[in-house]
């Protein structure tokens, strides 16, 4: 490689580094898509201006101390169009989504407030179906809901219901998870197919006369993240829950927070072959597209095959897989490894090609 | 995946950069031009470079529909989107593409209704669905996307759909090539011939480039191996001393094109005297328009469009890019000024360019690359 092309590459790549600066003149839907333009609004606009410790990792949930206490805490909102999709609803996620931030934060959930912004004319039997989906997965997944607020605004706004939960949850004191404690050596797991939430909601909009046997993955992760724990606590690094933006932009945020290179084998991520053909069909890498019942894991490399074998004996885990490894180099990249015998970036995006999944 | 897996097999591969390799006559530096964006991002996306020695290189050709609207037809299209009642559509990769103030997606959070499409159909869809509306469908693309707006025109003529009309941005694939053969500032040996083109007008076309300028064409198709055996063709036709047009995308590309598809684009299109394209200047004879007989439906006429020509960022080197003169890292303002998050140029904004594929795919320090796992 040439000399000068080199220079170019370290010059944009100390350019990347710099925090990134919130400019834009409006909102779009870019914001919202949980990749680079909702990474810069975040650490370019909310993170300056509530600047505190607990803040500063931006990661899944919130470490505090207090009394004594070790808990995480997190909120998340739910905006998913349409309301019902195959293999959840808008209730379900809003329990589930908020749970695993707990989870992979290493927390067992404890108890969840939710909010509900309500639209003006919004069939009641709609909403006792979500309530009642919420307090299923709410017992599924050993939480109480123990707070709330309603809304009601105008008709033509809100898409029905947009409904927002909090969680508190107390971190198992047998980890201590941190981006910046994952190593080069260090090796990746996925409890997964992924992919499949985003593909299961876009076709459920009925825009691409598109069908497909596809569910959404919703599912609380506790569980998985528990059995890591129990089995390779001292080395587990870091977990993540790939929901917007999916395992790629999980990746590209943990090789940015750690300073390391990842490099991930594009033919050990486990995806369903309905996914992967949609996905082709639209031109969209699945690596992209959120999941709602997944994990990401950092664990030691001489742990790897007993975190897998923990994985794999949960419920929801039984296609878990190794599948890549920490490098030293490139710094804050992920790079893929192509089933085809080549290698690529794999940066993350500027904005999601399907919004509103969740 | 059945059709897919099979065209992105490693030890196949393998066993076909071996052959590459040793065509490949030692001393001798070799140029190849993929004329088409699709095959760009299939090269980088797929890592294919990794297959070929250091002596084929690869040069990005101005086949990527997107990169070549100019800077004052994203501006027109802005100005049609924001007027009053008009539902906008395009396709996806339009709406970041930057014009003098802005894009389309800035247009949209500014309250226009732009709406993507993925196909000129679901802009009609959406005609009929609001009586009230008028809706403009962007049209962009090559030979290989003009029949599906050409057959949407024809449906929409038969329906009598007088709210549906479409601004034309259709251009045609000879006329660039010729421009860059008769480019001083480029040196080539030959071309990867564009493949979703060619299903459109055949092979024929082409053979303009052997007989007066010498050199082989291979049209070949997108997925990884395509390229890879249409590389060892151009290769052979090289180490051979033959220059003529292949084709390697027989599977879906007639020789002779599909006569129905051209003669649905003779009947709704004419070639615009000249057309601007971005980076290159105007070429004479390389656009399309609507017809008169579907001039009702050219929402050009139908509307005012301020119609200005915007003179290109003085930093932007998309042009050269483009013309293959530049890879996309000697741009000055690429990665630094010029990155997907805000673009300047439009080779930055599709998926096609140049520079949006080196950037997303191919940005990193090979040699480092290696020594990793």
């Amino acid at each position: 490689m040439a000399d000068l092309e080199q220079e170019v590459l370290a010059r944009i790549e100390r350019q990347r580094r710099l925090k990134p600066r919130f400019r834009d003149e409006r909102i779009t839907m870019a914001h919202g898509a949980g990749m680079k333009a909702t990474h810069t609004l975040v650490a370019g606009l909310f993170e300056p201006n509530f600047s505190n410790e607990a803040l500063a990792d931006l990661s899944d949930a919130a470490k505090l101390e207090i009394a004594g206490a070790a808990l995480a805490f997190t909120t998340d909102a739910f905006v998913v169009k349409p309301l019902v999709f195959p293999g959840g609803s808008i209730g379900e996620l809003a329990v589930n989504g908020t749970v695993n931030d707990l989870a992979v934060s290493g927390a067992r959930p404890i108890a969840l407030s939710a909010a509900f912004v309500l639209e003006e004319g919004l069939d009641a039997d709609v909403l006792r179906a979500e309530v009642g989906a919420m307090a299923t997965a709410a017992e599924f997944a050993g939480v109480r809901i123990v707070a709330g607020d309603t809304k009601v605004v105008e008709r033509g706004k809100a898409d029905g219901m947009y409904i927002s939960t909090a969680g508190i949850g107390v971190r198992d004191p047998r980890v201590d998870l941190a981006a910046t404690s994952i190593r080069p050596g260090d090796r990746i797991l996925c409890s997964g197919t992924i992919g499949d939430h985003g593909t299961a909601v876009m076709l459920a909009r009925g825009e691409l006369e598109l069908d497909a046997d596809i569910d959404s993955d919703s599912a609380p992760v506790w569980n998985l993240a528990e059995s890591l724990i129990d089995r390779v606590a001292p080395s587990l690094r870091m977990m993540r829950d790939p929901t917007r933006g999916g395992v790629a932009t999980v990746l590209n945020e943990l090789a940015q927070d750690a300073d390391v290179g990842i490099v991930l084998q594009e033919d050990a991520v486990p995806l369903q072959p309905a996914v992967k053909g949609a996905c082709e069909i639209l031109g969209i890498d699945p690596m992209y597209v959120a999941n709602e019942g997944k994990l990401v894991a950092v664990v030691a490399p001489e742990a790897a095959d007993d975190a897998l074998t923990a994985l794999r004996s949960q419920p929801g885990g039984e296609q878990a897989a190794l599948i890549g490894e920490v490098a030293d180099e490139p710094q804050g990249m992920v790079l893929v490894r192509t089933g085809f015998g080549g290698t690529r970036i794999m940066d993350m995006l500027i904005g999601d090609p399907l919004p509103r999944i969740c | 995946m059945k059709f897919v897996d099979e065209f992105r097999d490693g030890d196949l591969a393998r066993s076909l950069a071996t052959q590459i390799a040793a065509l490949a006559e030692p001393g001798r530096h070799y140029k190849v031009m993929e004329v088409c964006g699709g095959h760009t991002h299939t090269i980088y996306k797929h890592g294919i470079e990794d297959h070929l020695p250091e002596t084929v290189e690869l040069v990005h050709g101005p086949g990527c529909p997107v990169c070549v609207i100019p800077m004052g037809r994203v501006d027109d299209a802005i100005a049609l989107a924001k007027l009053p009642d008009v539902i906008f559509t395009c396709f996806g990769d339009m709406m970041r593409v930057p014009g003098g103030d802005g894009s389309l997606i800035d247009a949209k959070a500014e309250g226009a209704d732009v709406r993507f499409v993925y196909s000129p159909l679901d802009a009609l869809k959406i005609a009929r669905k609001n009586p009230d509306k008028q809706v403009i469908f962007l049209a962009i693309g090559f030979e290989t996307t003009a029949p599906s707006t050409a057959l949407t025109l024809m449906r929409a003529k038969a329906e009598g759909l007088e709210n549906f009309s479409v601004m034309c941005n259709h251009v045609t694939i000879v006329p660039p090539l010729k421009a860059l053969l008769e480019s001083p500032d480029l040196r080539l040996d030959a071309f990867i011939g564009p493949g979703h083109v060619s299903t459109v007008v055949g092979c024929r076309p082409y053979e303009f480039i052997p007989a007066q300028y010498g050199q082989p064409v291979v049209v070949a198709g997108f997925e990884p191996l395509d390229l890879l055996q249409s590389i060892y063709m151009i290769m052979k036709q090289l180490g051979e001393g033959r220059a003529e047009v292949e084709n390697q995308y027989g599977r879906v590309v007639p020789w002779e094109g599909n006569m129905r598809a051209l003669d649905v684009l003779d009947e709704v299109f004419e070639l615009r005297p000249f057309f601007e394209w971005r980076g290159l200047g105007f070429i004479s004879q390389s656009a399309l328009k609507l017809s008169d007989a579907y001039a009702d439906f050219d929402a050009e006429l139908r509307f005012d469009v301020p119609g200005v020509r915007v003179a290109d960022p003085k930093a932007c080197q998309c042009g050269e890019v483009l013309k293959g003169v530049i890879k996309p890292w000697e741009c000055k303002v690429f990665g630094t000024a010029c990155t997907p998050e805000t673009p300047i140029g439009t080779c930055m904004v599709s998926s096609e360019g140049a520079c949006a594929a080196y950037y997303n795919f191919g940005r990193f320090a090979r040699s480092k690359a290696r020594t990793g796992s």
